[in-house]
């Protein structure tokens, strides 16, 4: 039996769907070795998402609130959450692999004497042993590791995951939340400065509208936003075109960027490089348009056109505009 | 100042497609694939210098940077490549990387820095082999030192009294100030010729991404000291949390078909794909 504590993912005053996604890999856990899961949140103020957590079919949902938690720093969150895992015996943590996930949960492991593995994609039992399967190598290898110390920690890849769907009402507990770490004197948060977008989140839109470098500008991007508006979609975005200035960094989807997996993922003037083709190739439907017909992106996409984009785009959108009608 | 840059040797990742698996299951081979440094640690290395120059590519360091690395002999040839570049001087502790997760290469990162007493760790934000992304956080940990984790961004003051970071997260871009000691994890950001300010080098960017070895870095790399040790030397524990039970190849997606006309693709995504 493992009882499992979930991290929460909150962003903008919002759970994000990457926690449901969370709790579906805890189901699957405890499918295998039983045990329950709770849910742990961390933020100033979590008056206003106590009710969609409590949603969420958890044995317990416990909320650390104190100022400054919204910053999210691994030196301050790391030992709230040790303090939790220790007082509830809880035997695994998981979080969605988001970027505070990713920041937070290995000082976790190391403050736990605790392995870890990261962006865990596929669970299973064999051998008495969870199995957690995990991409390495841009995605071109699968993993399967297993954890020998008796508390495990993990991040989880959500668009794995179906998303859980809510039911009925878990009892929420404030926890006392213990005093700032002496650390936090050699650390100072200074400010967070928002990627400004009115679209969808990219990681949980159903549609994608990626850009390269082939868009030549930041200016031209404006074409990759039209379809991506027309479709109620997110926009994506290459290194190469985040390098050049195209659009902000927190677009940029790949290996080392957003992992998505769309219904619909438009690739418009990239090549396909394989760090790009990580953070999308589970993408249900894959269309590239491309001047190029030897773009290595042609070799992962369903449907493909050899076009000159500055072309192609505004048509695009005309044709699809005539069909919505 | 002293900065010790953490480097990993990987197969060439332009060509990650290209790794196979053993027929057993238990290794990852990359016959053919050319050795490189992890992308992210060559950023780390770039970082240094640039954090340390008097002036944009001066070459003239306000401190020193050593690479270290776990590998086998072989990684010398890496280290070179980084000391090239303008490293002083590499540490090569001999492993292999099936004997290794990354709470032992932290806790063997902590053991150099104890010997060697850096006023910063930089390290590349993850290996592109393993895609993990937790050994820089684990080791600000062991050391019980500020982490600022996927900097895009950083700025020194001109005394190099602390550090500035603007770090990629989700949603955004957090600001952290960081006092020394202190551990920083890069990202692709902080090779933009803009990527690193340190109040000095200023009137003038950095060429886009990390810089080439001259004909004399080369040179002089070869005659720059090269420590070699073992992690018994260091006294790591080597006890695995994470094992590694098999590896597979994950499925491939087959190419799809290509369309003369916009108004093909369109009629295809509503009739057939059945998403618009
Ligand atoms: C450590 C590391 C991590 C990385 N991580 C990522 C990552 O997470 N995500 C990522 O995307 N990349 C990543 N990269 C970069 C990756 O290797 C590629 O360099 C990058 O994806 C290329 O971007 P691109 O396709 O926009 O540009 P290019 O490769 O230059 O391709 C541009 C494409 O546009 C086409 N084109 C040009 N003009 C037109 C036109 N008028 N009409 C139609 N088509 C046109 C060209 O034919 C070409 O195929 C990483 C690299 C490294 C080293």
């Amino acid at each position: 039996m493992g009882n499992v504590l979930i991290i929460a993912q909150i962003q903008d005053g919002e759970v994000k769907k990457a926690t449901n996604s969370t709790v579906t890999f805890a189901t699957e856990v405890a499918s295998h070795i039983g045990g329950t899961y709770s849910i742990l949140a961390l933020g100033d103020d979590l008056s206003g998402q106590s009710e969609a957590l409590a949603a969420l079919g958890a044995q317990k949902v416990f909320l650390a609130q104190a100022d400054g938690l919204d910053n999210a720093l691994a030196e301050r969150w790391a030992p709230i959450i040790e303090k939790v895992v220790v007082d509830g015996a809880f035997q695994m943590v998981v979080s969605p692999a988001s970027s505070t996930g990713k920041d937070v949960l290995p000082r976790l492991a190391a403050r736990l004497g605790a392995g870890m593995a990261s962006e865990v994609v596929q669970v299973a039992f064999n051998d008495g042993k969870l199995n957690y399967t995990r991409p390495m190598y841009a995605g071109n290898v699968n993993g399967t590791v297993v954890i020998d110390t008796p508390i495990e920690i993990l991040t989880i890849r959500p668009t794995e995951f179906e998303a859980f769907s809510p039911t009925g009402a878990s009892p929420v507990e404030k926890i006392d939340v213990p005093q700032a770490p002496e650390i936090l004197g050699k650390i100072e948060f200074l400010g967070f400065e928002k990627a400004e977008s009115t679209r969808p989140d990219l990681a949980e839109a159903g549609v994608v509208v990626s850009g390269g470098r082939g868009l030549k500008s930041g200016e031209n991007f404006k074409l990759i936003e039209d379809l991506a508006d027309l479709l109620g979609g997110a926009v994506g975005a290459t290194r190469a075109a985040v390098d050049a200035g195209y659009i902000h960094n927190d677009f940029q989807v790949g290996q080392t960027g957003k992992i998505v997996a769309p219904d619909l993922y438009f690739a418009v003037g990239l090549s396909g490089a394989l760090q790009h083709v990580a953070g999308m190739k589970s993408s249900k439907v894959i269309v590239a348009i491309n001047k190029d017909e030897e773009a290595p992106i042609f070799q992962v996409s369903d449907y493909g056109v050899v076009a000159d984009l500055f072309k192609a785009l505004p048509e695009l959108l005309e044709e699809i505009k005539k069909v919505a009608k | 100042m002293k900065i010790l840059v953490t480097m990993k040797r990987v197969a060439d990742p332009d060509n990650a497609n290209k790794v196979k698996i053993s027929g057993d299951a238990t290794q990852v081979t990359s016959e053919g694939l050319e050795w490189k440094p992890n992308p992210f640690d060559e950023y780390g290395v770039e970082a240094a210098l640039r954090i340390l120059e008097d002036g944009v590519g001066s070459g003239k360091l306000r401190g020193e940077v050593v690479v270290v690395t776990i590998g086998p002999e072989e990684v010398t040839q890496q280290i070179r490549q980084c000391l090239a570049m303008g490293a002083d001087r590499g540490i090569l502790v001999s492993g292999d990387d099936d004997k290794l997760d990354a709470m032992i290469v932290a806790r063997t990162m902590a053991k150099l820095v104890e010997k060697e007493q850096p006023d910063l760790v930089i390290m590349g934000k993850q290996a592109v082999d393993g895609d993990s992304n937790q050994a820089s956080q684990m080791l600000a940990e062991i050391l019980g030192w500020p982490q600022a984790t996927f900097a895009g961004h950083v700025e020194a003051p001109e005394d190099l009294s602390s550090l500035t970071v603007t770090r990629e997260v989700d949603g955004g871009a957090a600001k952290v100030k960081v006092a020394f000691p202190a551990v920083l994890s890069v990202d692709l950001r902080i090779v933009t010729p803009t990527g690193v300010n340190n109040n000095v080098a200023t009137g003038k960017d950095y060429q886009e991404g990390p810089r080439y070895a001259s004909l004399r870095g080369i040179m002089k790399a070869k005659k720059k000291p090269i420590d070699k040790l073992t992690l018994d030397d260091l006294g790591v524990d080597q006890t695995l949390q994470v094992r590694t039970v098999s590896f597979t190849q994950p499925a491939a997606r087959s190419a799809g078909v290509i369309l003369e006309t916009v108004q093909e693709l369109v009629q295809k995504l509503q009739d057939e794909a059945k998403v618009l």
